[in-house]
């Protein structure tokens, strides 16, 4: 991927928002990356269009879908600096919660980084952290650097 | 079954990348979403983003569920769990088909397979199974 081979030349590696601001879809959800030191949480700052159910109202499951995979994809290239972003071979979600129209962070844990493939668990939550209100869990393919 | 108000309005997240519903026939309901700049997930080959179709599916599946003869009307349903396999990546500047059917009901749960695709179901960018919760409320929280 050409912004990353550019960010590493820049020496930024490691600047995961520059990832994500190349990524249009994610950009257009309007996902940003809070890193403190070698932690990285991702935020999904809360929009209208975000949502599933205007009634309740709740975010869309495809929104929190997305999230979820973003925060496993984001986690996993800033873990291995790969060269392209990891392909997503298969994901598992598990809806906790309905989400509240406001905002919501999600963190992303490298369970098992073989050669090829990874398996990534990750767990997003709105105002309190030990309340998640969704969890995945998902393969991906790696290209090594 | 024809298509009834439930399934016609599309919500907020659906508008957002463009979906809209394609055709119905019998159980089957299937959704389009048409190729747009703003659902790529690497600029470099302009492949959307795997995000777009977990959207699409966990969408078309619920509607999926609405199309039951058990259906009760203003109750809501909530995704239990959904599970998607990517086969291969979308090929750019193509629309996304995403065919949904409900192929078991319970009195509380409904299951649902979904499939992704550009030409031929037999041929599928990625497929899905979800459980989903019926009869949830459907009124604001309190």
């Amino acid at each position: 991927m050409e912004i990353l081979k550019q960010l590493r030349e820049e020496g930024r590696a490691e600047d995961m928002q520059a990832l994500v601001d190349h990524i249009p879809y994610a950009k257009f959800m309007g996902i940003r990356v809070d890193r403190k030191g070698n932690e990285i949480t991702m935020v999904l700052p809360f929009k209208e269009m975000l949502i599933g159910n205007p009634v309740l109202p709740a975010l869309h499951g495809g929104a929190i879908g997305t999230f979820l995979e973003l925060t496993s994809v984001i986690q996993l290239m800033y873990n291995t600096q790969c060269e392209r972003l990891p392909k997503t071979v298969d994901i598992s979600i598990d809806y906790l919660r309905s989400g509240r129209p406001v905002e919501t962070y999600g963190r992303a844990f490298v369970t098992r980084q073989g050669r090829r493939v990874a398996n990534v668990r990750a767990e997003i939550w709105q105002e309190e952290i030990n309340k998640p209100i969704a969890a995945s869990h998902g393969h991906f393919l790696l290209t090594p650097v | 079954m024809s298509l009834n108000d439930p399934i016609s309005m599309v919500p907020a997240f659906g508008e957002a990348i463009g979906m809209s519903v394609d055709s119905v026939d019998g159980s089957r309901l299937t959704v389009k979403v048409p190729y747009a700049e703003h659902l790529v997930g690497d600029p470099d080959t302009g492949v959307i983003h795997g995000g777009v179709i977990t959207a699409a599916l966990d969408n078309a599946s619920g509607w999926a569920i609405r199309l039951s003869e058990d259906w009760e009307e203003g109750k809501s349903m909530a995704t239990l769990d959904l599970r998607i396999d990517y086969m291969k990546p979308a090929t750019p500047h193509i629309d996304l088909l995403i065919t949904a059917e409900c192929f078991k009901e319970t009195k509380t749960i409904a299951f649902v397979r979904a499939t992704a695709y550009h030409d031929s179901p037999d041929d599928p960018v990625a497929t899905s199974i979800a459980a989903f919760m019926k009869g949830t409320p459907n009124e604001p929280r309190a």
